[in-house]
């Protein structure tokens, strides 16, 4: 008699996902023991960047003591090449490579998701062009192709910001075109379609929500990746130039004199790193709930038997 | 361990050649109890019952019931999140839930044998047939002499083809019917004690279903096997087993003789999914069952059932009912004297005025072919469509149905032909389409859960054609969303609500509120119902043939389940392999089909076995009651 099996509802990822589901998929993740340490990491670094700047006890571009000069009571982090004060060059440091970074990938992500939502809807012609401009882009390596677009037009902060941005587009392309190519053969989508729905409205209205939960995902992702390559730019010469302090640019300028005074170097290293696997962290908590790894059991299990929890 | 198998085989052999089976109790199930994590709520609390050898007990019963948590707790197992916190299952004397976990593996597959829903996934595609079936013998070593004769043997008695490039077939090589005959062929191997079937013929088409369901009864009659046999599809069970027990909220309310269950059913709950199903023979208004179960840790004080049930009284809030033995079956009902009074309500036969001859079709098919890329799925179609009617469009899986509907609404544009709509022609695409014409024709998906955007309102759902088709303004579009929703009887209170808070049956109902809202002249519902409960089914079906009488318009019903055609239809057209093979009026078609197809699909339709009595309709029920007054 009835043959089609009962379909499985296809499971939100957290109760009540709805009105806000990034904020309650976020929520699940911090209550995650990995997502919790991941989040505390990158808040304790972008606290030290942002606070920085109003508790730093010396002016980080005034010649205060010696150069390289050990650690002491008055500068707790020793001096650097030219006897700056290194703690209030690391204070100071931060909050524009951490601007920088959310900027990039903001741009990153719009374009990326624009590009791959386009090309996964409207398919043949539109699908080919963008995705065979996405392999060209990708088959440099992200450093390379922000050095490339600095050489060629100029070391300036909004050059690095749009050159780390566009490096990271093709990337987040991809991953957003295979979520839509999932999400536009959806029925709702048809139902739009069918009710003569222009595509730009069907892609804004019917599929970019769905979108959230992967967008999410790419973000944290790339914001890592944007804090290592904009540190890495500084570090090569192109960022801020030299007297400004910079996480980056300081790990190259005092490396000569490691053995002097290392933490003039461990210091911006140490930062660096900690924001990078707090936000990686972050983001493996947000991805593992959203694919339902990190569900409760109980939940799980009551999901799997009757359906997403029925309000 | 030994020991017990070679009892087995006892039996086996007794089974066949003796006659009646070996009289004996091969499973013993007692209150078992199955809860959710350390100290939860119990899911399944209760549950006790015996099968004989060869006997099958059905196990019914609507999604979220607890179905399929008592059979994998048969098995010994507990899904993640879940735990069996008390009970015993006793197969062949043997509680499998005091045995280590070693021990419990041996038994698995051995001893005990399960058949899953979906054979497709259940088979890994990567290893051939006979790959995966020596493997079956081979993690019980002892349990069979000669692997390779057994198999052979047990192949036959599924039904197939014992030959060597069967054993050399990958399952994505095989039909969905020889895929499930395998899966039997696995679970017979090893001669089990007990065979667990969950659902193990949904997604096969009657007629492989029929086979399948004879090939499973008389396997456990010839040996001694006793099965429990899962389903949400009462006339399949009906037909199959000996014994039948309802369940609701993890209990069972009503456990019997299937002949007493399903003739006079005495628990109003087990009334209600019976008066849900349609029946093939006539022609029915069908009754579903308003609202949902609740979720376990949200049971209602007293009877889980009472705030669905008709006869429920302030007792029945406020005390949990325990089960009586009445008539030959255990019933958990307060109100079982009351139930038993009031006659079985014959279904309520209907009557149908024919469609209005002459009048000029809505939509008229003609000499339509479609394919996808070179493959051709649909070969001159010639269909018409009268005004206010309802046409039925049946066929199995794979007969074009489906196509046909999106060659209609414009979803296909690979089709040849012409389908014109109140005389003009329909361009292919939905795309190349005015507005005006898309919305006359609506279009209602197949399964709610993917047809309703999750991101976005009911309110915003249904005011959506509105919007797009009639760019009318926020308040006239919320006004006429809130009135289409009371058409499909959902309140007001469901306009903020998002679709992952409603059931399946109110997610469809927002479906066709979205679909009317726009005022079509011409609803095509694309197995609208098959993805919900029988007594949702009801329910929606019910709604539709009201909504379409009322609002007087065409509606093409595409449904794979004849037994509804009757009570929606005035006229219905047969697909097969992608042509029509017959159409006409429903009693003409149905009752005295032409074409042998017809004929066929007709016999195979699983009927519920109530002798003589439902065939007949209200007359035939009335010498059934005093029957039961004994």
């Amino acid at each position: 008699m009835t043959g089609a099996a009962p379909v499985i509802p296809p499971v939100a990822p957290s109760r009540g996902a709805g009105r806000h589901p990034w904020l309650s998929v976020l929520w699940s993740a911090v209550r995650t023991p990995r997502g919790a340490v991941g989040l505390t990491l990158a808040l304790l670094v972008a606290g030290v960047a942002i606070i920085g700047p109003a508790v730093s006890p010396h002016s980080p571009n005034a010649l205060v003591t010696l150069t390289f000069a050990k650690p002491s009571g008055q500068f707790p982090l020793g001096g650097d090449f030219l006897g700056r004060d290194v703690l209030s060059r690391v204070l100071n440091g931060g909050w524009l490579l951490l601007l920088m970074a959310v900027a990039a990938t903001a741009i990153g992500i719009v374009v990326g998701a624009a590009a791959g939502m386009s090309a996964a809807y409207l398919r043949g012609a539109s699908d080919g062009i963008i995705m065979r401009t996405v392999d060209v882009i990708l088959a440099f390596p992200q450093l390379v192709f922000a050095l490339l677009l600095l050489s060629l037009l100029g070391p300036k902060l909004w050059l690095i910001v749009l050159a780390v941005g566009v490096s990271h587009a093709p990337a987040v392309a991809r991953v957003i075109r295979s979520a839509t190519l999932d999400i536009a053969e959806r029925d709702y989508v048809k139902v739009a379609e069918l009710q003569g729905m222009r595509p730009a409205k069907v892609m804004a209205k019917e599929i970019l929500p769905n979108l959230i939960t992967p967008l999410m995902v790419e973000a944290g992702l790339r914001l890592t990746y944007s804090i290592v390559i904009i540190a890495g730019l500084a570090f090569l010469g192109f960022g801020q130039p030299p007297p400004t302090a910079n996480w980056g640019t300081m790990i190259n300028e005092n490396r000569i004199g490691l053995q002097l005074n290392p933490w003039a170097v461990i210091a911006p290293a140490v930062l660096i790193a900690l924001l990078t696997i707090g936000t990686n962290t972050f983001t493996d908590a947000v991805a593992r709930v959203t694919i339902g790894v990190d569900r409760r059991p109980e939940e799980a299990a009551l999901i799997d038997d009757l359906g997403p929890e029925r309000a | 361990m030994a020991g017990h198998e070679r009892a087995g085989d006892e039996h086996t052999a007794a089974g066949p050649a003796g006659g009646p089976p070996v009289d004996g109790v091969r499973l013993d199930v007692r209150g078992l109890e199955v809860r959710l994590g350390r100290a939860g709520p119990d899911v399944v609390s209760d549950v006790s019952f015996t099968v004989q050898a060869g006997q099958v007990l059905g196990l019914v019963g609507e999604s979220g019931s607890g179905k399929t948590t008592v059979v994998l707790a048969l098995l010994g197992h507990a899904r993640r999140g879940l735990r069996i916190s008390s009970g015993a299952v006793r197969v062949d004397g043997v509680d499998l839930l005091r045995l280590p976990a070693s021990q419990l593996r041996a038994v698995r597959g051995a001893r005990v044998a399960y058949v899953p829903q979906d054979p497709s996934a259940a088979l890994n595609p990567a290893l051939r047939v006979g790959t995966q079936l020596r493997e079956a013998i081979r993690v019980h070593p002892g349990a069979v002499e000669d692997p390779d004769g057994r198999i052979r043997e047990v192949l036959q008695e599924a039904r197939l083809d014992a030959s060597p490039e069967l054993l050399r077939r990958y399952p994505h090589q095989l039909s969905g019917g020889q895929q499930q005959r395998v899966g039997l062929a696995m679970a017979f191997a090893c001669r089990p004690s007990l065979i667990v079937l969950d659902e193990p013929t949904t997604g096969l088409d009657v007629s492989t279903q029929r086979h399948v369901l004879d090939t499973i009864r008389s396997l456990c009659a010839a040996y001694g096997v006793a099965a429990v046999y899962v389903s949400h599809d009462l006339a399949v069970v009906g037909g199959l087993v000996s014994d039948v027990a309802v369940m609701y909220s993890g209990r069972i309310i009503e456990i019997g003789p299937t002949g007493r269950v399903f003739g006079d059913p005495l628990h109003p709950y087990s009334r209600g999914l019976l008066s849900a199903v349609p029946s093939p023979v006539q022609a029915t208004r069908l009754t579903g069952i308003d609202g949902q179960p609740p979720r376990p840790g949200r049971r209602p004080a007293g009877c889980a059932f009472a705030p669905r049930c008709g006869f429920a009284t302030a007792d029945c809030r406020s005390q949990e009912p325990e089960p009586v033995l009445i008539d030959s079956r255990d019933v958990r009902c307060l109100r079982v004297a009351q139930v038993r009074e009031s006659s079985t309500r014959a279904a309520a036969a209907l009557s149908r005025a024919p469609a209005a001859a002459g009048a000029a079709p809505v939509l008229s098919l003609r000499d339509v072919s479609a394919s996808y890329g070179r493959r051709r799925v649909l070969t001159g179609i010639d269909l018409e469509v009268p005004a206010e009617s309802c046409v039925a469009v049946v066929g199995e899986s794979g007969s074009g149905k489906t196509t046909l509907a999106r060659c209609i609404v414009g979803l296909h544009r690979n089709w040849t032909g012409e389908i014109s709509f109140e005389g003009a022609p329909l361009p292919a695409s939905a795309g190349d389409r005015p507005r005006q014409m898309l919305q006359r024709v609506q279009y209602v998906f197949q399964n709610p859960y993917t047809s309703l955007n999750p991101r976005k309102t009911v309110g915003q759902i249904v005011a959506q054609p509105l919007e797009e088709y009639l760019r009318l303004g926020y308040r006239e579009r919320s006004q006429r969303a809130a009135r289409a929703l009371a058409d499909v009887s959902l309140g007001g209170d469901f306009l903020p609500r998002y679709p992952d808070q409603l059931s399946g049956g109110e997610r469809q109902r927002v479906a066709i509120a979205r679909a009317l809202v726009a005022e079509p002249d011409l609803l095509v519902c694309d197995e609208v119902t098959s993805a919900l409960d029988v007594s949702v089914q009801a329910v929606i079906v019910e709604l539709l043939r009201n909504l379409q009488a009322k609002r007087r318009i065409a509606m093409i019903f595409i449904t794979h389940n004849l037994a509804l055609v009757r009570s929606i239809a005035q006229s219905v057209v047969v697909l097969r392999d992608g042509a029509v093979v017959e159409s006409g009026p429903v009693e003409q078609v149905l009752d005295r089909p032409a074409d042998p197809y017809t004929a066929r699909l007709m016999e195979d339709v699983p009927k519920l076995p109530t002798p003589g009595t439902q065939a007949q309709g209200a007359a035939a029920a009335e010498p059934a009651a005093p029957e039961l007054g004994r």
